[in-house]
């Protein structure tokens, strides 16, 4: 594994490791690091850094919807056109093309039902190649982009072992 | 006649670990370095397994040898990983952890007054096994300057020519130390001149940073003179479900499994389940496992060279054994770092002849807690 695969793996794992512990994890010098995470950035290869929240754990009401969306193309319009248009609106947090029963793969973000709902029927619905929507509401999240929300993770080994 | 304890069990002192971890348990707020377990679960495939074996009741004993289909996913498993060729008919015993295997391997090959060369400093659980199989022990020290790898010179010096078996452990607990099969010949032109049985502790195996394993039974002349041991406790994070085997020729494992038989039946049918699960779909999760650890060690090698801390590369196993800093002994340093800053880590003289002045230090705990027990030991030798 390169030291780039390595910098990638640790940064899936917690972005918040600092430069110091990247370099010691590493073996490489903090300089290398700095400069690895520059190349990974400007290549876009590291689009971005995000917390994992759990948001029912807050007083913040978040609705999630996954959006299953149907689309027609026809000679001036290809999916990549779609989806450009879609992935501009900010509700929109993940925009997916997938194989199956449906084209896109949606997910949506907003502050209420109600919210996401004039999403979906006034900014999704009515564009043109998007010929049929189904939106299932996120009822409870268990585990998010690897993570286990509500896990117990308390450590019950022997505190001294041989 | 009253329940009287037997001259051996009495010769034998409880183990050095047990005072740490009564003064450990003391506090809660204690971050441990001194943990010899994975702090992973089995992976789920593994678990699943089990869990589906016992919902079909597959609850009663299995073959006194273990699961044919065990047998014969580990015979398939070591050659693809370590060369070593095992039949799962003959060669191949399935225990209740490796610690049994050594156990049993002991009471089946040694008799009253035999010599067992035991390579220190040790898991602590070898000078026992051989003094409860009625031989006696002959500690052989490795040093530091060697990274603590066992050398023919050793050998030598300690008076192993005479010995009757040699008992190792590669990668070592506690040290961490790796042989490669180049470091490993002269041990075996040792034990072919001498005539000497070993007994190789393999269970750290698939825990190694910086080489490939290689097995001492895989070096000329060595295969029909080595039992191998080896299990799913720490490559698979099962230490829990207590599973381990031996391998060795045809009539020596038959040896092992009479003990066995009448020892212990067969080991545990949900683990072996489990086991069987972990070899056939488990590799990748091993492997995140491995690459964790190793960030993990390299993390805690270069906070100690920060420190100045002398401490070896360790190579294998999920343990660094740096020296301690200061004028005091291993136990009195542990004592007080443990007392004053609630970090716990295992005096070196705990693992025998070797380990004194050295701590060892488990790195099988999250990065969270390498990282602030790592500030509590600086600050504690800064004071």
């Amino acid at each position: 594994m390169t030291a780039r695969d390595d910098l990638l793996d640790l940064l899936v794992e917690d972005a918040r490791h600092t430069t110091a512990d990247l370099a010691r994890m590493t073996d490489l010098t903090e300089d290398e690091v700095e400069a690895a995470l520059a190349d990974l950035e400007s290549e876009g290869v590291v689009a971005g850094y995000q917390a994992i929240v759990d948001w029912e754990k807050t007083d913040r009401e978040v609705v999630r919807a996954t959006v299953e969306l149907n689309v027609t193309l026809d000679r001036e319009t290809g999916y990549g056109d779609i989806a450009e248009r879609l992935a501009r609106f900010p509700q929109v947090k993940t925009l997916r093309l997938v194989s199956g029963d449906y084209d896109f793969l949606m997910e949506v973000e907003g502050s209420s039902m109600h919210d996401v709902s004039i999403f979906i029927s006034e900014k999704v619905a009515p564009v043109p190649e998007v010929t049929q929507t189904v939106t299932h509401y996120v009822m409870t999240t268990y585990k998010d982009r690897g993570v286990a929300l509500n896990d117990d993770d308390d450590d019950d080994r022997l505190s001294v072992s041989p | 006649m009253g329940l009287d304890i037997s001259e051996r069990v009495r010769s034998v002192p409880p183990s050095g670990i047990r005072r740490f971890f009564e003064l450990a348990e003391e506090r809660d707020d204690v971050i441990s370095l001194g943990v010899g377990e994975p702090d992973f679960s089995a992976p789920w495939a593994a678990r699943d397994a089990a869990i589906d074996s016992l919902e079909r009741g597959r609850t009663s004993y299995t073959s006194n040898r273990g699961l044919l289909e065990l047998r014969q996913a580990i015979s398939g498993h070591v050659e693809d990983r370590y060369d070593l060729g095992y039949d799962a008919d003959e060669e191949i015993l399935v225990t209740t952890g490796v610690s049994e295997a050594v156990d049993a391997t002991l009471r089946a090959l040694v008799d009253p007054g035999d010599t067992v060369a035991v390579v220190e400093p040790a898991y602590i659980s070898y000078v026992p096994g051989v003094i409860f199989a009625g031989g006696e022990p002959l500690r052989v020290p490795t040093r530091e300057a060697d990274e603590f790898k066992l050398t023919y010179e050793a050998l030598e010096s300690a008076g192993a020519a005479d010995a009757d078996l040699l008992m190792l452990c590669y990668p070592n607990n506690p040290t961490g130390a790796v042989m490669t099969g180049e470091e490993l010949e002269p041990v075996a032109e040792f034990c072919r001149e001498h005539d000497i049985g070993v007994l190789s502790d393999e269970i750290y195996a698939e825990l190694q940073y910086e080489n490939e394993h290689t097995s001492i039974a895989t070096l000329p002349g060595m295969r029909e003179r080595t039992v191998v041991f080896n299990g799913f406790s720490k490559a698979y994070a099962m230490t829990g479900l207590r599973l381990g085997y031996a391998m060795a020729p045809p009539e020596v494992t038959t040896a092992i499994n009479r003990v066995h038989q009448y020892g212990m039946l067969s080991a545990p049918t949900t683990a072996q389940y489990a086991a069987l699960e972990a070899l056939r779909s488990c590799d990748d999760e091993v492997e995140a496992m491995v690459d964790e650890y190793d960030r993990r060690r390299r993390f805690v090698l270069s906070r100690f060279d920060e420190m100045g801390i002398d401490c070896f590369r360790a190579r294998g196993a999920f343990y660094v054994f740096p020296e301690v800093p200061t004028d005091e002994s291993a136990e009195a340093f542990a004592e007080g770092l443990l007392r004053e800053e609630g970090v716990a880590m295992v005096p070196g003289d705990a693992f025998g002849d070797g380990g004194e002045g050295h701590l060892r230090v488990s790195y099988a705990t999250g990065l969270d807690d390498l990282r602030e027990a790592m500030a509590r030991f600086e600050a504690y030798i800064s004071d």
